[in-house]
């Protein structure tokens, strides 16, 4: 009899382990699939009306989801400024102006706030949010020399997670 | 049976009864989402295959959340454009990663998923019959005789029981 009950104590072990790494992780952190493959080549315009183009090869560029409706885009919105100028001429910030209403709130949103962006793409339908797996803004790309994503953060950047993200791109 | 308020079970209540338990759950069948259009069921049945990454547990087809819409307005395009369900479903996989499939991948990672819960009910049906299996092996345990001791002292028991049962009445 007794010798039998070592017959469950790994699965239970196993239960235990699963159990625990499960109810312990966060269901809203999912790794993105994207990370180390090539930013999709797309073209649209920015929030100017000029024609732009993201993908391939460039210089290092941080790709940061935003939308005037979001609050957390707000809240994280000196540290873009911040770090726009900290890395200027390293690394190009370029935004992605997600599901505005009308397109004219984006644009009062930076002349009210601050333009850290070079430029910022208008994404009113919201198609490159699905193009690049985005599940809520914001949402941050950080894109090397190559055009290959190396790392995303989802959810409001600190200055301490953007150099990080910065840090593996320019290396 | 004991039943609070008497209640003969016939043949025709117990059917009765299993009938409608069974309504109880059948709600949650029933209530998919439909749609006429041929081609509108058609995105409906892979957009239920999809999870709404922005609501827990709701396929894409039965929410009405910002990116569900878009995700069913990529599935229709998709349909449009001639494309099978296997790309439609991997385009959404390609970006979001497994964790947008409803129901997990049957290999790789998700593989353990499938297998683990029918082998846990093997081991545990495995386990059990040879628990049985022992028990049955082993002897009763033998009954004790009654010694003159312990008659005498029922005997008195049960004379005190009368006694007491005589001064009642």
């Amino acid at each position: 009899m007794n010798k039998l009950w070592w017959l469950f104590v790994p699965v239970m072990v196993t239960l235990f382990t699963l159990l625990a790494f499960g109810l312990t992780s966060d269901p809203k952190k999912i790794p993105s699939p994207l990370i180390n493959k090539p930013f999709p080549v797309i073209n649209g315009y920015d929030l100017a009306g000029n024609n732009v183009s993201l993908g391939g090869k460039a210089k290092p560029r941080v790709i940061n989801f935003w939308a005037s409706w979001c609050a957390s885009c707000r809240a994280e919105h000196r540290v873009l400024l911040r770090s726009a100028k900290r890395f200027a001429g390293k690394v190009e910030l370029i935004g992605i102006n997600y599901k505005e209403k009308q397109q004219i709130d984006g644009r009062n949103w930076l002349r009210r706030l601050g333009n850290p962006y070079v430029w910022s793409f208008d994404d009113q339908s919201g198609r490159m949010g699905l193009e690049l797996g985005v599940v809520a803004v914001p949402e941050t790309f950080f894109v090397n020399s190559e055009g290959i994503i190396v790392h995303k953060i989802a959810g409001p950047l600190s200055d301490e997670t953007i150099a990080n993200g910065i840090e593996m791109i320019i290396k | 049976m004991l039943l609070p308020v008497h209640v003969e079970l016939t043949m025709k209540k117990i059917i009765l009864i299993i009938g409608l338990f069974c309504a109880l759950f059948s709600n949650a069948a029933l209530a998919n989402v439909i749609a006429e259009n041929e081609q509108e069921r058609e995105m409906l049945r892979i957009a239920n295959k999809l999870r709404c990454a922005v609501c827990q547990n709701q396929p894409v087809s039965e929410s009405r959340s910002g990116l569900a819409n878009d995700m069913k307005v990529i599935i229709r395009e998709q349909l449009a454009a001639g494309k099978s369900e296997k790309e439609i479903i991997d385009y959404f996989v390609d970006r979001y990663g497994d964790y947008v499939l409803l129901k997990p991948r049957k290999t790789g990672t998700g593989f353990p998923l499938w297998v683990l819960p029918p082998l846990l009910l093997v081991i545990a049906a495995v386990f059990a019959w040879m628990v049985m299996r022992r028990r049955k092996e082993l002897e009763p345990p033998t009954q004790s005789k009654l010694s003159d001791e312990d008659r005498e002292r029922i005997r008195r028991a049960r004379e005190e029981e009368k006694n007491d049962e005589d001064d009642k009445q």
